[in-house]
């Protein structure tokens, strides 16, 4: 048992690099479109509300299908949320702006859909930080407090893609769905958990 | 430094190529070499194979032109879909022939004609612009078309005429993006009357000296090179002069950020995009951002036209 729980983490691992490759045969083979840099942002951006999604899904899983191994690969799927999460800020950062943190701070400030975006990431790095077993055992009871920041984060990574779009909001729609019903399910957990 | 001068043909040179060596045009765009441009965009180009010889533009000689792929496959067009890809994909459905475009309205002599007609009325030449989408990033684009002035003298605007209101096509069947109400079909967009009747605003039909690809809003579309990419309505059906304020499509959609003039303006942030600075299509994945220029960088030509005005709130 322990054997195949290694194994499925493993390959969990590899393919959850998938998103890194695909692009990188996006770069080689030219085809990244007219516009390069929103291609590659938009990419990574997809990516960290897809892990995002799975995330948030080991624990219904769990309890759904009453198999409790899904819980074992929840924290290497939260940490890569924050990886993409980080690849694409950094994109931003540094491909998109060069550096140019003046113009940064503006964009931040002036528009909503950045503003929530960065909250969103800087409010991952404390769930990063304090993902490690060691992190889990000193903060106790308070752990389960602060990772409950994931919520917020969903939320505020979706509403980040629906006011970044102009008008066809059909596909951050999806992902405003997918969220809603995996925090939907969490209500239902800790109703009966009181009952 | 963006002014268009007129250019006697005689200053022609036969085999002049353009800065971007890639995407040169031969013989006064008579007859274009099927080698240099790509057959990328032939399925999606009108009906018409190729446009009577027209003056080309000379200017622009530092900035280098989007590459006609980019212009082709790069595209906000919602009637075919609100991808950027959408139009590339989709607008070889549209039937172009036969079209009639009507200018009617406040004038004295209204017009109704095709785009054969059209381009015999009033010569054609060609327009090397910047296109800044309100998006926040741009491109270099050589058009051949007409000024719009030339067109709205022959029908003599009357008195009454103070704005100029333009309609696009509504064919769900053909233009498939309007199968979804995305927006208040059929696409509409407006000029005030000075606006539309400055020289740099012009009709048109033509791109890299080829007939205009559909994609990009053929027949024939209007390029108004100081405002934002969507004042620029492609497809047009009706040119109509009137006196009050049209509202246009992105008006109707989303007051708060987009008003009727949509000059372009570093100064005034749109509540989405930066307007301060620009992504320039084509460039290499480590090429910085451009500052955008106050209305796109033609200042000099069309400041005039908004002086006194408080830009903050024209917006």
């Amino acid at each position: 048992m322990k054997f195949n729980q290694t194994y499925v983490k493993r390959l969990i691992f590899i393919l959850s690099l998938w998103p890194l490759l695909s692009i990188s045969i996006n770069i080689f083979q030219d085809t990244l479109g007219a516009n390069p840099i929103e291609f590659i942002e938009r990419h990574f951006g997809k990516w960290t509300l897809i892990f995002l999604c799975l995330t948030l899904s080991m624990t219904p899983l769990r309890r759904i299908t009453n198999i409790s191994q899904w819980i074992l690969y929840r924290r290497m799927l939260g940490l890569f949320v924050f990886f993409y999460a980080s690849i694409h800020l950094l994109c931003y950062i540094a491909l998109d702006y060069h550096f140019d943190w003046v113009d940064i701070k503006n964009d931040i400030i002036k528009h909503r859909y950045v503003l929530v975006g960065f909250l969103a990431w800087l409010l991952l790095l404390p769930l990063a930080i304090t993902s490690s077993d060691k992190m889990i055992r000193k903060l106790k009871a308070n752990w389960k407090l602060l990772h409950r920041l994931i919520y917020v984060i969903a939320i505020l990574g979706v509403l980040h893609f629906i006011w970044l779009v102009k008008k066809d909001i059909t596909e951050p729609l999806i992902y405003a769905a997918i969220v809603s019903i995996l925090l939907i399910l969490r209500l239902n957990i800790l109703r009966r958990k009181k009952l | 430094m963006t002014k268009i001068k007129k250019i006697p043909s005689s200053e022609i040179t036969p085999e002049h190529i353009y800065n971007d060596r890639r995407n040169f045009l031969k013989n006064l765009g008579l007859i274009v070499s099927s080698t240099a441009l790509s057959t990328f965009t032939n399925k999606s180009f009108a009906a018409l194979s190729a446009l009577p010889s027209f003056i080309q533009s000379k200017e622009h000689k530092n900035e280098k032109l989007s590459s006609l792929k980019d212009i082709t496959s790069y595209n906000n067009y919602y009637e075919f879909g609100t991808s950027k890809s959408d139009p590339h994909e989709h607008a070889d459905l549209l039937k172009v022939d036969p079209w009639s475009i009507s200018i009617e309205g406040s004038v004295t002599k209204p017009l109704t004609l095709d785009i054969d007609e059209l381009i015999k009325l009033i010569p054609i030449e060609e327009r090397i612009y910047r296109l800044r989408c309100v998006e926040g990033w741009s491109m270099v684009i050589p058009w051949v078309g007409l000024p719009l002035n030339a067109l709205l003298k022959k029908v003599s605007p009357t008195s009454n005429a103070k704005y100029v209101e333009f309609i696009s096509l509504k064919r769900p069947s053909e233009m498939i993006g309007q199968k979804d109400d995305m927006l208040d079909w059929p696409y509409t967009e407006g000029l005030r009357l000075d606006e539309a009747m400055h020289p740099l605003t012009i009709l048109a039909v033509g791109l890299y000296g080829k007939v205009l690809p559909k994609q990009n809003g053929a027949p024939i579309r209007l390029v108004v090179p100081w405002k934002y990419g969507f004042k620029s309505i492609k497809a047009i059906t009706k040119i109509k002069l009137v006196e009050k304020m049209p509202t246009t499509t992105w008006m109707k959609a989303n007051p708060k950020e987009y008003g009727f003039y949509a000059n372009v303006n570093p100064e005034v942030d749109h509540p989405r995009w930066t307007q301060a600075t620009e992504r320039r299509i084509g460039e290499s994945l480590l090429a910085p951002r451009l500052k955008t220029r106050m209305f796109n960088g033609y200042q000099e030509e069309v400041a005039h036209l908004y002086q006194g005005m408080d830009l903050d709130r024209y917006f």
